[in-house]
């Protein structure tokens, strides 16, 4: 079967110059993501997640090597409006609404009105936030705020949606839920996502492919296609094949640190 | 009510402070004067001379109070004795001041937010521009654009009002406009929006608190400035002319009244701008 490739990167490395000397970030990363994909980047704080997803945003420049975002660079990609970016914090303007949050994207893009306010009220339902739209922001609790900020995120429909740790501030049981939600909306839009996460069972959870790194510098370690169906009721947590693939990933995490 | 009564404490200890002040200091006068008519005065008739002088040291609360009455509410507003005529001319000032330091103030900190050049060479002028007593230059301004051929008073008043006005709008609005944090930059890099459209939905938008926080002290600033510019020409009115009439002709209520009513002109100022801020940030979703 040949899928489509939408983000290739090749040999990259990235070193950032700082006072106190250069840090190695990236080395050395030889990656493909499919159309479709729902990619999950796993490893210990500071090996480079961030770093490598900004790199593909082209917010960060690679030293070396390539990567190209539907065969293009990747900052004619970011000009071409190819990704939707989630960071950690929801990062929503505390003057706008919901809403004018939403539509914010949507203006610098050049959408007329009737356009923004009809893609509006598709995103919100999307994450489930009908009727909110004429909310602010400090009027939602953490987990709405982070949905809305995946809905900005969605408004323009671009092709790839890259999320930094977006449910990492979040507890449990919503989180379980925002998953749940993720992955039919993944179902729904078939986009490919890029997803950074610090919880194993979450990577294993939601992903078609987990790319564990390792730090100091970062680096893939492995490289996990995932064998579950994409149809995964919250309970596919217990089946041995779920377990099975978590302690695969388990075990990468693992020999990544008895490198250093 | 219950923040009302701790106010009303305090101006009601003000009030006796005041009232014990000028008995203290204008009982001198009033012993020199039996003293003088070989007289001996009661604790009371000594008490009761202190608080109706007609030059006093320190006048009594009322004392101004009825002068500031006779002077604004009793006298034609066109009246060179009036005191709302003397406010008129200090508030044109004060108001064209404000507008051209605010509008200044924020011009220049947009470029030195968007310039490392300016950052670099407009900043340090602006800081010690500030530090020059308003004083000393006041009286230059106003010979120097006499000596240009400007007519009139405004334009000095005004660019001494401009002069003060300006500085804490400026340096409110650098911190405003630099106050969005990397990630919201990063989101409207990562949707294509040039420079202007980061202006306008972020960077401006974001600075308004700094902007309102600024624009309080700004027009308390302006009105210090359109006074202080008053202060050396007499002729032209308005309540820093007053002020300066009342010391030169040994006339402390003058003084105390014209001191009264730019206290007043002070709290309006503050409170519209205020009523402002709060409508403005309330829309915007960000009043707490
Ligand atoms: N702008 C920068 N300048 C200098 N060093 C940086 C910069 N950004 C990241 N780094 C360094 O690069 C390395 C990788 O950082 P990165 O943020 O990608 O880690 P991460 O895997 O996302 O970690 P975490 O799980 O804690 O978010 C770290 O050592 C970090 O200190
Ligand atoms: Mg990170």
């Amino acid at each position: 079967m040949t899928q489509d490739v939408v983000i290739k990167a090749q040999n990259l490395d990235l070193t950032f110059q700082t006072n106190d000397g250069p840090v190695h970030a990236l080395k050395d990363i030889n990656l493909d993501i499919n159309k479709g994909d729902f990619v999950s980047f796993i490893g210990p704080s500071g090996c480079g997640k961030t770093t490598f997803l900004r790199t593909i945003a082209a917010l960060e420049n690679p030293t070396a090597g390539s990567i190209t975002v539907n065969g293009m660079t990747a900052e004619e990609a970011r000009k071409s409006r190819a990704y939707g970016y989630v960071f950690q914090a929801a990062g929503l303007y505390p003057w706008r609404t919901i809403s004018g949050n939403i539509k914010l994207p949507l203006e610098i893009m050049g959408f007329d009105k009737a356009e923004q306010q009809q893609r509006v009220e598709r995103v919100l339902e999307l994450v489930e936030l009908t009727g909110f739209g004429n909310k602010f922001p400090w009027q939602l609790s953490g987990g709405m705020q982070q949905r809305a900020s995946i809905a900005r995120a969605l408004a323009f429909d671009a092709d790839i949606l890259l999320m930094d740790e977006p449910f990492g501030a979040l507890d449990e049981i919503v989180r379980d839920h925002l998953n749940e939600q993720l992955l039919k909306l993944w179902a729904r839009t078939n986009k490919t996502i890029g997803f950074v996460t610090h919880s194993i069972p979450e990577a294993v959870y939601l992903s078609t492919k987990i790319v564990v790194m390792s730090p100091r510098p970062g680096r893939i370690a492995d490289v996990i296609e995932s064998t579950l169906p994409r149809e995964r009721p919250l309970d596919i947590r217990d089946t041995p094949e779920f377990l099975e693939i978590a302690h695969r990933v388990r075990e990468g995490l693992r020999a990544g640190h008895a490198y250093d | 009510m219950r923040n009302i009564l701790p106010i009303l404490a305090v101006v009601f200890a003000m009030i006796i402070a005041w009232y014990a002040g000028a008995f203290m200091m204008n009982k001198k006068w009033t012993y020199d004067q039996a003293n003088r008519a070989g007289v001996e005065l009661t604790l009371s008739e000594v008490f009761a001379d202190t608080m109706a002088q007609p030059r006093p040291v320190l006048p009594a609360p009322h004392q101004v109070a009825v002068n500031f009455w006779e002077t604004t509410v009793e006298k034609k507003i066109t009246s060179r004795r009036s005191l709302v005529f003397h406010g008129w001319i200090t508030l044109k000032a004060t108001l064209t001041g404000f507008i051209l330091g605010t509008i200044i103030g924020t011009l220049l900190a947009v470029g030195i937010v968007y310039s490392r050049v300016m950052d670099m060479s407009i900043l340090p002028w602006a800081i010690i521009s500030q530090t020059v007593p308003i004083v000393a230059i006041a009286p230059m301004i106003v010979v120097l654009s006499n000596s240009v051929g400007i007519e009139g008073h405004l334009v000095p008043k005004t660019i001494i009002s401009a002069y003060l006005s300006f500085f804490p709008v400026l340096v409110s609005m650098i911190k405003g406009l630099r106050s969005p944090d990397r990630m919201q930059l990063d989101l409207l890099r990562t949707w294509g929006a040039g420079k202007s459209q980061t202006f306008w939905k972020l960077r401006l938008p974001g600075s308004m608190p700094f902007f309102f926080a600024a624009v309080k002290i700004a027009i308390a600033a302006s009105l210090v400035g359109a006074i202080v510019g008053e202060l050396p020409m007499s002729g032209s009115g308005g309540l820093g002319a007053r002020m300066l009439v009342g010391s030169q002709y040994g006339e402390p209520l003058l003084i105390w009244s014209a001191l009264a009513a730019a206290a007043l002109l002070a709290a309006v100022l503050i409170f519209i701008v205020g009523t402002i801020q709060t409508i403005t940030l309330k829309r915007m979703g960000m009043a707490q």
